[in-house]
């Protein structure tokens, strides 16, 4: 088992026999995940399996419209809340955040086999975890039965390099979802389907964990099963500032591991990335988005919204007004996130800056509430997806960004490069 | 299941999104099928919720059903009464999702079939005929398992059925007793 991807690692280890690409297996989850907007059906699977205690340990959030919008969904949390005191499932309350970083926070580990109703759950692929999005019924038999059926994925191997020592730097105004964006432009939004991508070199090794989150969070936007980054001393060093360190193993790809492509991402002359309407591939350089006016613009959701990426477009807001003519949200993506923005006073900058800080969870990312988009509206979102009617309204516009050229966007009106405020 | 399917096509391009299937404004109705199906394809054909009919088919373009989780794009399209979905390619947990409520995926390639052709997917000679056109398209069969899901109705019924989710896989490797 020293050979083998990152994905054949994984599931052969938790298989405890080795498996390779292209093999059907069976095997057994370590942790699975629903919302608002998938339990309920799940559940209803499970019972129907006429099951009354989960097999695996079963995590429900409510954080896709919360705190509940509308009567229908406030019923929706209701029956979350009784199924999980019933069957004792975790139940993550509203305010609490959103499903992706409360699991990177809290409960993913390298090494894990992690299923979730909702198709981010590639996010936690930073970790080292076989973690991947399925629907209801998938993530309903597997609550039932603690295990799921899989295809051991083909891998590509994606190593990015960047700038000065070593190609660990990006350049400046850089940052990991300009990398993950331009990524989905070289592969297409179906490019890596149902395939692991693996991401590394040097420009990844020296990233923080949140880099890797944000990055393995959209792999599903290239059609991918996971995301997948190496378990090493920066996803050490996470677990161990929050109490998990028992938890770490260390996991890298075998020396003889078989990938069906690989690409080298240079990106040391990259400029920031905007992905135009309505297709998340579709990413040019800022230069060519600059000056499109803006409407809303919106900081947080599971793949921008942690502290690093508050403290960045903090930097870039302190001291500015938000254009007149923009509206802007921030979504902290978790209670934690939210009281070390507090502590570290990005609140008050964003507030005194003319925004609006919205409670911790998904905010308007899926259309349900929240920041709604208004008939040819324009919204540049630090979100995954840019789909038309995404943000609740099929006449509105979504461009994807960095949470710094989300910054630079709100105090210009228009989409704007955040190099001339980061010098 | 029947080897041969029959019906009439509705047809959409390329990168249908879960979005365009089943919009996320519909969020609220998800604990009501029939309510949420009546806008099933509503931002790629409003015409679609209200003129299918029972045993029609979806054919598409490639990566059909890319985007979200959410199984109500399967399942709205099985509300309004649609066997099949015939696509150049398929997002993965379409897919899936698919399979696991019953509903036939078949890939293939799909340029030249138009929108009200008369279309039959033939599971024992692994082709579909566009009988309106004369077309006639090869594709590579479901495995065995997948079908049987799909034959049983759904995973839940299949496992519910045969007593596990080993069952489906010849290996039988695992018990998967319930
Ligand atoms: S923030 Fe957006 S993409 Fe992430 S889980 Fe919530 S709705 Fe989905």
């Amino acid at each position: 088992m020293s050979g083998g991807t990152l994905a054949e690692k994984i599931l052969s280890r938790r298989l405890g026999r080795p498996v390779a690409a292209g093999e059907f297996v069976v095997a057994p989850v370590d942790l699975v995940l629903a919302h608002e907007g998938t339990a309920t059906l799940a559940i209803e699977r499970f019972s129907t399996l006429g099951k009354h205690r989960p097999a695996a340990p079963v995590l429900l959030f409510l954080d896709h419209a919360a705190p509940a919008p509308r009567r229908e969904l406030a019923e929706v949390h209701r029956r979350m809340r009784a199924f999980a005191a019933g069957a004792g499932a975790h139940l993550h309350e509203v305010g609490a955040g959103i499903c992706h970083q409360i699991v990177a926070e809290r409960w993913a580990s390298p090494g894990q086999i992690i299923v979730g109703a909702d198709s981010h759950t590639c996010t936690a692929g930073a970790l080292g975890a076989f973690a991947t999005g399925m629907g209801s019924t998938d993530v309903g038999v597997a609550m039932a039965l603690g295990r799921t059926w899989f295809r051991v994925p083909e891998t590509i191997r994606v190593d990015f390099v960047g700038d000065g020592e070593g190609g660990r730097h990006l350049p400046p105004g850089l940052t990991a979802k300009d990398l993950i964006l331009h990524l989905i432009a070289l592969l297409g939004d179906d490019g890596a389907a149902y395939k692991a991508i693996e991401f590394g070199g040097p420009a990844v090794e020296a990233l923080d964990m949140e880099g890797r989150l944000t990055i393995c969070n959209m792999a599903v936007e290239a059609g991918a099963k996971v995301g997948l980054c190496a378990s090493d001393d920066v996803t050490r060093r996470f677990l161990e500032e929050r109490g998990r360190g028992e938890h770490f193993v260390p996991l890298h790809p075998g020396p003889g591991a078989q990938y069906e492509r690989h690409l080298e991402v240079d990106v040391a002359g990259l400029s920031p990335q905007v992905a135009f309407p309505p297709a998340v591939d579709r990413a040019r350089p800022v230069e060519e988005a600059a000056g499109i006016p803006i409407d809303q613009v919106l900081i947080g959701t599971c793949t921008n919204g942690r502290i690093s990426d508050l403290r960045l477009a903090a930097r870039i807001l302190e001291g500015r007004k938000v254009h007149p003519g923009v509206r802007l949200l921030v979504a902290p993506a978790s209670r934690e996130v939210y009281l070390q923005a507090l502590r570290e006073g990005l609140l008050e900058v964003f507030i005194a800056a003319g925004g609006t800080v919205l409670p911790p969870g998904c905010g308007p990312c899926v259309g349900v509430h929240l920041g709604v988009l208004g008939d040819g509206e324009r919204c540049l979102s630090t979100q995954n997806r840019n789909f038309p009617g995404r943000m609740g309204n099929p006449r509105g516009e979504i461009y994807l960004a960095s949470p710094a050229t989300a910054a630079a966007t709100a105090v210009k009106g228009a989409i704007a490069d955040p190099r001339e405020f980061l010098v | 299941m029947e080897k041969v399917i029959r019906g009439r096509v509705w047809r959409f391009g390329d990168g249908i999104t879960t979005d365009h299937i089943i919009p996320g404004r519909y969020f609220h109705l998800r604990g009501d099928l029939p309510a949420l199906a009546a806008h099933a394809m509503e931002d790629a054909d409003p015409e679609f919720a209200r003129g299918a009919r029972p045993g029609d088919i979806v054919v598409a373009g490639r990566n059909f059903g890319q985007g979200s989780s959410r199984e109500y794009a399967a399942l709205v399209l099985v509300e309004r009464g649609i066997r099949a979905v015939v696509a150049a390619s398929f997002a993965r947990i379409f897919f899936r999702n698919a399979i696991n409520v019953g509903l036939l995926p078949v890939v293939c390639d799909t340029a030249g079939i138009e929108a009200g052709d008369e279309l039959e997917i033939d599971l024992g000679a692994n082709v579909v005929r566009d009988l309106t056109r004369g077309l006639v398209r090869g594709f590579a069969p479901l495995p065995r398992w997948m079908l049987r899901i799909i034959e049983d109705g759904g995973i839940v019924p299949h496992i519910l059925a045969h007593g596990g989710l080993g069952l489906a896989f010849t290996s039988g490797e695992d018990d998967g007793r319930v």
